[in-house]
């Protein structure tokens, strides 16, 4: 009890250093979050501009909750690269803290930070718009986006390793990967326009799941309990995943400990 | 005072009045019995890396074995390349070892590595921070890895800061508006606020102008004479080498090629080879080079990146 009590102190080391990096960088926060807005906005008017109302909810739907899933899965993935750019990935890595901790604290800032960023973009779309979202079922949205959340934190944690392993491209190959989903998991189309090979790897992808299960509950009102078929890839996905991946970052550990890469370079 | 920290750092960490020089200094081993536990045992230590697929492996150390006592400042001179800095990781948990054993305070590193990276922190050549942070957030961030209360951590960086001349008021802005200088000692009271019993400091006084440098000597002058600190120190700099460390060792391609007290190093160097007792000559008789072609080389390194 004792250990579990110092580690969540632990954990917070990195959610107060997040949100001082975030707070330091806020100019960049800003820029980010008009970007991320403009961006919604743009992709949703070719709904409006063919006058259905349907797409343009199916859009702006797929343009927010990517921005969430993506926000979340890029805070932790970056959660070396980063440390490799500022050059403190060897005090880090040399505290006496588990990576379970480092990784629980990272994730739980990315929630918030991802929480706070969509929320921001929905009310401006909402309200842009003029969107009744009275029929809407908000339960169905809250629970799929936190059943998506711990999918994509175990690949984000699985991201998080590449650089670590790779020193200069690792970090390239988080951003394809992250690419990747966004062209298989529907974000902007129904997944049944893409060539039979890459709807297999829809089905791998939790953003599917996810979008599918947020458009039914705000576009249709369903209820949770008529999206099984939704939830429980991503229970599957969140169960196996997130141990994988802290799994997989303590091997990459070990063999950057080993082939010396954890040194900064650059 | 702090939580988190092992009973071993709670009982070394405490001030003791201040001793004369000569009392502080570090027995040597043949004038008196060495401690049961040694601060730090290194054994056959080796270390390489494969640098490509078709290239040999690099031997970067090489057979290393040394013990250092609890309150001693050792030294680790040696060319760029020879091998300091590996040894600095390897006794910091950041490497693994390829064969041998190394202990702190009688944890061996790699079984228990969480005891003993309680027990040690480093301060390393170039000031590794989030430069957009100020002092205050980035010890803050060190002083929650290590489990201490921020508060307490504050209090104990103003302290620690105002000691090597920092004055609080500069804490709150970012790092990257500080010197390269004042950087540097905000990274040697990160290392101290966690009250290490094992310091170990990676050419610390490298890059500083003569002022800071000579701040920085004199803060691990008042650490060697009022905390029971032990600090392992590589350095280039013969006369802060010879002015700091109780005992020296000269690495030369990942070898301790010469290991004893400056005063003895000197003569040993002037006895053998009849050149004059300075540090600098002991420098040049064990690593086949003067300090002077080892800054040149560094120069020429730089201009090629």
């Amino acid at each position: 009890m004792a250990m579990l009590t110092r580690d969540l102190k632990a954990s917070m080391a990195f959610v107060e250093r997040n949100f001082n990096l975030t707070k330091r960088y806020w100019g960049w926060e800003v820029a980010w979050l008009v970007y991320s807005v403009a961006g919604a906005l743009s992709i949703s008017l070719i709904g409006a501009d063919v006058g259905d109302e349907a797409l343009l909810f199916s859009l702006m739907i797929g343009a927010i909750f990517w921005n969430y899933l993506s926000v979340v899965f890029s805070w932790i993935a970056e959660t070396i690269a980063v440390e490799r750019w500022e050059g403190t990935l060897e005090y880090t890595m040399m505290a006496p803290v588990r990576r379970y901790t480092q990784l629980f604290g990272s994730t739980f800032y990315a929630i918030i930070y991802g929480l706070v960023h969509t929320a921001a973009m929905l009310v401006v779309l909402t309200l842009f718009f003029g969107l009744d979202l009275r029929t809407a079922n908000l339960a169905t949205a809250a629970l799929f986006m936190l059943l998506g959340s711990f999918s994509f934190v175990g690949i984000g944690m699985m991201a998080a390793i590449l650089p670590l392993l790779y020193v200069e491209r690792g970090a390239q190959m988080t951003f394809v990967l992250q690419s990747c989903l966004l062209l298989v998991s529907g974000v902007y189309y129904s997944i049944t326009v893409l060539p039979e090979w890459m709807q297999v790897l829809s089905h791998l992808s939790p953003a599917t799941y996810v979008l599918d299960g947020v458009r039914r509950g705000l576009i249709e009102g369903v209820p949770v309990d008529a999206l099984w078929y939704d939830i429980w890839p991503l229970i599957v996905m969140g169960v196996a995943l997130i141990p994988a991946g802290i799994w997989a970052f303590g091997r990459a550990e070990r063999y950057a400990k080993r082939t010396g890469k954890l040194k900064r370079v650059g | 005072m702090q939580t988190g920290l092992s009973p071993e750092q709670k009982t070394v960490t405490q001030e003791r009045p201040a001793e004369p020089a000569e009392a502080s200094q570090v027995a040597m081993p043949e004038t008196a019995a060495p401690p049961a536990m040694p601060a730090l045992l290194a054994e056959h230590v080796t270390k390489e890396f494969r640098v490509g697929r078709k290239k040999k492996p690099v031997m970067a150390i090489n057979d290393v074995s040394l013990r250092i006592e609890r309150g001693e400042i050792y030294g680790v001179l040696g060319a760029n390349g020879s091998g300091k800095s590996t040894l600095i990781r390897l006794f910091s948990t950041l490497l693994t070892l390829d064969t041998g054993r190394v202990e702190v305070f009688g944890h061996d590193i790699e079984r228990d590595e969480m005891a003993v990276k309680r027990m040690i922190n480093r301060v390393s050549v170039d000031a590794a921070f989030f430069k957009k942070l100020s002092p205050f957030e980035n010890l803050a961030y060190a002083a929650r890895l290590y489990g201490m209360d921020p508060t307490e951590a504050k209090a104990e960086s103003i302290r620690i800061l105002a000691r090597l001349g920092i004055a609080e008021k500069r804490l709150s802005r970012p790092l990257e508006q500080m010197s390269r200088g004042m950087q540097q000692k905000v990274a040697i009271a990160r290392a101290l606020l966690t009250s290490p019993i094992l310091l170990l400091m990676d050419e610390p006084t490298t890059g500083l102008d003569p002022r800071s440098k000579l701040e920085v000597q004199s803060f691990v002058e008042q650490l060697r004479d009022t905390h029971d600190a032990t600090i392992v120190l590589t350095t280039h700099d013969m006369d802060e080498a010879e002015r700091l460390c109780q005992r020296i060792a000269i690495l030369n391609d990942g070898r301790i090629v010469a290991e004893d007290t400056p005063e003895r190093l000197k003569a040993q160097v002037a006895a053998e080879h009849g050149e004059e007792p300075t540090m600098h000559n002991v420098f040049m008789t064990y690593t086949g080079r003067s300090l002077d072609d080892d800054l040149d080389e560094e120069s020429s390194e730089d201009e090629e990146d």
